[in-house]
């Protein structure tokens, strides 16, 4: 038996129309067969649980209409489950959604299961979960807290799936689970290293196309071919817990050993402790094989012992942050871009403000030099933009810094265009530990 | 001497205000001279630009991989950065630009 996962999306906002052709690669497989939409960042979370404050409806992903309208009557039609995180702080709600989406398409409805339980606030207090043993965020836990939602981890999504569920959603768990929880669900996996295999199957799937030749190019060095049409990844995974990493026939892309190893190693700390609630996983000994084209075979994968609590991440409000931009070209650009900075930095201290502000010059290494000033190019004559950037509790002293700014089209150095500015809300977060035994998941199906 | 570029790609991933960056041999035969070259020590010099960072490094010999773990390098991290790339996505091709392996 193989059991085929896809996933049609990395992030909230990643491409709306990528699930079709892996819908369209597995209806002729005749096996259990998976679409994992992976769209939960704190922020959305965050901004999320502040919606369902204000109306109970909603509180889901914003992002969840342009998923489940384009893909949901072809999923169902091919026998294709899918699993996501869109639920974001209102998984319930979501489902409701889904289920309006289905009704204005005339589809059949959907069966959907729904995981909750990663809402800390339902069960403690904002006392309670402060005194939880903190990972990091010491400086901003006290802060206005707008969520904190502890990672439930795979289990309660192989729940979900044994109940037949057309489409299965949840708020936060580890985005790996979207994968992990289906596998377990079919193949009953319970041993440490099928269960570490399939976090590591769901980590190489859970950012879309990055494992499959997005974000990856660099001409000349690491070409792909037709990344506007690159294909979003599919794992069949076996009862082992190999697998294979490959893409639907006909998109662009690649799938090969570099862009497989690219995506192993992201947002990976010790290769031998990658930890989940399941287990802690060890790619020391991972192995990558050809398997024909566009296809890499994944074997090795080792799990030790679960760690013993779970991780919450607790989203705080954080002030404001202002973003202002403006261009100076020709000869002396650099001069006149220094002197735009200098003439707004100078206004600022003189209206009392004394918060850090970032002075980047964009095209003299503002990017790999982050506020230090240190210009790639000495001439002084190309093509320069100043960017400013504040962060303050004030909103005011935030606008400020846009108002100094703007001020310079009349007020500024010679020939200044290209006014842009930004100003939006900050959240931070921390991440606490959460004894297993104050979290209870809950299954509800709506049908 | 020669841009690390020329031998080996990598990718940034963010945790907080930690980032990781892997460098991975294009060729096995250059997989020795990145592993005895591209040391922790180094790299830390490399990234001190960034603030006081802490660095680990981690090998991958079967995938011809290593894997540097930069703690303190994203001003905070993603959240709390005035950097113009707050997640430290770059970091990966300023590795790979700046650190000089011999030619």
């Amino acid at each position: 038996m193989t059991v085929y996962i896809g996933c049609g999306a990395g992030f909230a906002g990643d491409r709306f129309d990528a699930a079709a052709a892996i819908i369209a690669e597995l209806a002729s497989r005749d096996a259990p067969k998976y679409l994992m939409f992976e769209c939960l960042a704190e922020r959305t979370l965050a901004s999320a649980q502040l919606e369902k404050l204000k109306d109970p409806s909603k509180g889901y992903s914003p992002f969840l209409d342009q998923y489940f309208s384009r893909h949901l009557g072809a999923a169902m039609s091919a026998g294709v489950k899918i699993v996501s995180n869109l639920g974001a702080a209102h998984p319930i709600s979501g489902a409701q959604r889904v289920r309006e989406i289905a009704a204005e398409q005339g589809l059949k409805p959907p069966r959907v299961a729904v995981v909750m339980g990663d809402d800390l606030s339902e069960t403690m207090s904002e006392v309670e979960i402060r005194d939880l043993p903190l990972m990091d965020g010491q400086d901003v836990i006290h802060r206005t807290m707008r969520a904190a939602n502890v990672y439930l981890g795979a289990e309660p999504v192989a729940e979900a799936a044994a109940t037949g569920a057309d489409v299965i959603l949840v708020g936060r768990t580890t985005d790996s689970a979207l994968a992990l929880g289906p596998l377990m669900h079919e193949y009953g996996w319970t041993d440490l290293d099928r269960l570490a295999a399939g976090t590591i199957t769901g980590h190489l799937l859970e950012c879309g196309a990055q494992v499959s030749g997005a974000y990856f190019a660099d001409p000349g060095k690491k070409d792909v071919p037709d990344l506007a049409r690159v294909g979003f990844p599919i794992a069949e995974v076996q009862e082992d817990g190999s697998f294979v990493i490959t893409k639907p026939k006909g998109t662009g892309g690649l799938v090969d050993r570099a862009t497989v190893t690219e995506q192993l190693l992201y947002e990976m700390h010790d290769p031998a402790a990658y930890l989940v609630p399941e287990a802690s996983c060890d790619v020391t000994g991972l192995t990558l094989s050809d398997d024909g084209e566009n296809r890499i075979r994944v074997g090795g994968v080792k799990g030790h012992a679960r760690p013993e609590k779970l991780k919450a991440t607790v989203s705080v409000d954080f002030g404001w942050m202002a973003e202002a931009e403006i261009s100076y070209a020709g000869i002396g650009a650099l001069a006149r871009t220094q002197l735009a900075g200098e003439i707004v930095e100078t206004r600022m201290r003189e209206a009392g403000v004394t918060e850090e502000i970032a002075f980047d010059i964009i095209g003299g290494g503002a990017t790999f030099g982050r506020g230090a000033k240190q210009f790639v190019n000495d001439a002084g004559d190309g093509d320069y933009r100043l960017r400013l950037s504040i962060i303050t509790d004030d909103k005011a002293t935030a606008q400020l810094l846009n108002d100094e700014l703007y001020h310079l089209y009349c007020s500024g150095p010679s020939a200044g265009g290209g006014i842009r500015n930004a100003l939006i809300p900050q959240m931070a977060t921390a991440s606490v530990m959460v004894p297993r035994d104050l979290v209870s998941p809950r299954i509800e199906v709506i049908e | 001497m020669r841009p690390l570029h020329d031998i080996a790609h990598g990718r940034a991933g963010d945790k907080g205000d930690t980032s990781n960056v892997s460098v991975i041999a294009y060729r096995a035969e250059d997989w020795a001279q990145i592993k005895n070259e591209v040391t922790a020590a180094k790299v830390e010099t490399l990234f001190s630009r960034f603030g006081n960072v802490k660095v680990h490094r981690y090998e991958l010999p079967q995938l011809h991989a290593l894997n540097f773990v930069i703690e303190n390098a994203l001003g905070g991290g993603v959240n709390a950065s005035l950097a113009i790339d707050r997640h430290g996505k770059t970091l990966s091709s300023f590795l790979l630009t700046e650190f000089q392996v011999s030619s």
